[in-house]
């Protein structure tokens, strides 16, 4: 198989590791860009949700011999849609309907793997095997990624508008439940493109954490999106160079990063400002 | 400022609506003309939040009709005609985003909310911010800035483009008498440069009782239309304390207005 067309140093000087950078990288730019948006809209754990959901598709991919990233990309965005109109009918501040949908499809999927005749498990799915990714896998991630990253610059304005003010943004004529819809279906495109990279089950950690790191810093929510993609990239290289250097797994290892880099900035920001008493709990909850 | 008997901006033609068992509004009738500066008042609980949702299209009303420049809310198609100020408490405490950002977020209506700004778009952020005397701070994090400043930024966010009909909903509960000063002159700027109407949905008055061409008094009807000097003839003075109007709506429903 051949790898990129030019050399790469230590560590994505094979093969492997070269896919396994631009499949990461482009989860990485991606996968923050979502987040930006649901962070804002108190959404922050529906990739976690999603990404359940998403092990049904991944099961009933096992079972029938397709390629997972498929089946669950259309299991995910029709749970996704489905949550979104349960929620803009105001019908989950119960919780209980997102709590059918999460373990109902993750139990699906362990009972339809259970049943597939491969040996094949689902634990690459759920905790991503980027190593292992093929040239295949490379386009598939690349497509969904750039997929997500053009609709997002393509109804950036009007999702703010959403985030600032749902009411306001209805009275100026921006359609919220299609954005909202949208915004609901490209999580689940997320969750499905970053399966192989940190798995279903880590997945919303690169959504969220690159964000709460990139907010800590910016002014604008231009400088945080495009902070937090640039957080996202930064952690899957580093995450990938420490999965080869320590033989760690690399989704795991990527999501600790995450979690470093906002540790560092939470540090950083209030030294840099020259406020160092602000301390930690403030950053987290936001000024004001 | 008005013309010979123009086209109202907004019509309430028998709206009524019901949560339930409760009736909210009944009958409710009222109209606006062009340029004229309005306020709905009313204690807690008399349907004005209701009666704003239902003129901004958010709510169907179950019976009547209104009329946003002779469409129905939610058909109105230049949607920028109509500009509206949400209660302060609406911007999220953490919300990393500019004053310029949420400003220019108000300008989708006329922009397109697809399309990137035009130069006419960023001029009229600037103005919009210059007419709330904001233009200093477009680069603040809007968060960072005092209650008072930041309705003054949700009020650019309305007027940036330029609506014909501006609705504002409670945007003097809370906030210090200077800021109270500076959005009675940004109002009166619009209503004077622009000829702008102004729906003010308010359980009080303050600073902008003495500018108002009409009052409409709702408690779950309207229990009085007209000019605020015939408010004062009454005795009763708006504005002067937060605590008046209602009491004096209690005397005026009891005595036979509702």
């Amino acid at each position: 198989m051949p790898g990129m067309p030019w050399p790469l140093p230590w560590p994505f000087d094979t093969t492997y590791m070269q896919l396994a950078l631009i499949a990461g990288v482009a989860v990485g730019a991606s996968a923050p860009l979502i987040g930006t948006f649901l962070v804002q809209k108190r959404l922050s754990l529906l990739g976690d949700g999603i990404g359940h959901v998403a092990v049904a598709g991944i099961g009933a991919g096992l079972l029938f011999g397709t390629s997972p990233t498929w089946t669950a990309l259309i299991v995910a965005v029709v749970a996704a849609l489905a949550l979104e109109w349960l929620r803009s009918r105001g019908r989950t501040s119960g919780d209980l309907a997102l709590a059918l949908f999460f373990y109902g499809g993750i139990a699906a999927g362990v009972v339809l793997a259970g049943r597939s005749a491969t040996n094949t498990n689902l634990q690459p799915y759920l905790f991503g095997s980027i190593l292992t990714v093929t040239e295949g896998d490379v386009y598939t991630v690349v497509a969904l990624a750039a997929l997500i990253i053009v609709s997002i610059a393509l109804t950036r304005r009007g999702l703010l508008a959403v985030v600032l003010d749902e009411d306001a943004a209805r009275v100026a004529g921006i359609p919220v439940g299609a954005l909202n819809a949208l915004l609901a279906a490209l999580t689940a495109v997320t969750v499905a493109s970053a399966m192989r990279v940190t798995g279903v089950l880590l997945i919303a950690a690169l959504m969220v954490l690159p964000v709460a790191t990139s907010r800590v810093a910016a002014r604008s929510f231009r400088a945080t999106t495009v902070g937090a993609a640039t957080v996202g990239v930064v952690a899957v290289v580093l995450g990938l160079a420490a999965a080869r250097q320590w033989a760690l797994a690399a989704g795991g290892a990527i999501v600790l990063v995450t979690l470093a880099l906002f540790a560092v900035a939470s540090i950083a920001a209030p030294l840099r400002r020259g406020g160092a008493a602000d301390d930690a709990a403030t950053l987290l909850s936001g000024p004001g | 400022m008005r013309t010979s008997v123009p086209a109202p901006v907004l019509s309430v033609d028998g709206v009524s609506f019901a949560f339930g068992p409760q009736q909210v509004l009944d009958d409710v009738t009222m109209e606006m003309a062009p340029g004229e500066f309005t306020a709905l008042v009313g204690p807690n609980g008399a349907g004005k939040s209701t009666l704003l949702r239902i003129v901004l299209g958010l709510l169907a009303p179950q019976t009547g009709r209104v009329e946003l420049f002779g469409s129905s809310p939610r058909r109105l198609r230049d949607r920028w005609r109509l500009g509206y100020v949400p209660q302060r408490p609406r911007l999220a405490p953490d919300l990393p985003a500019t004053v310029e950002e949420v400003v220019a977020a108000g300008r989708l209506a006329k922009q397109g909310w697809w399309r990137r700004a035009r130069p006419a778009d960023r001029e009229a952020v600037a103005h919009a911010l210059e007419s709330v005397a904001l233009g200093g701070l477009r680069s603040q994090r809007v968060t960072e800035l005092s209650g008072g400043q930041q309705q003054r930024v949700l009020i650019a966010k309305a007027l940036v483009c330029e609506p014909e009909l501006l609705i504002l909903d409670e945007p003097i509960a809370g906030v210090d008498a200077q800021a109270q000063r500076l959005f009675r002159d940004s109002l009166v700027h619009l209503l004077r440069e622009h000829g702008a109407a102004v729906l003010l949905v308010s359980h009080e008055l303050g600073a902008v009782a003495d500018d108002l061409d009409r009052v409409v008094v709702l408690r779950r009807r309207v229990v009085f239309d007209g000019k605020p000097g015939h408010l004062a003839a009454t005795g009763v003075s708006l504005g002067v304390h937060r605590d008046d109007l209602p009491r004096w709506l209690e005397e005026l429903s009891e005595n036979g207005g509702a």
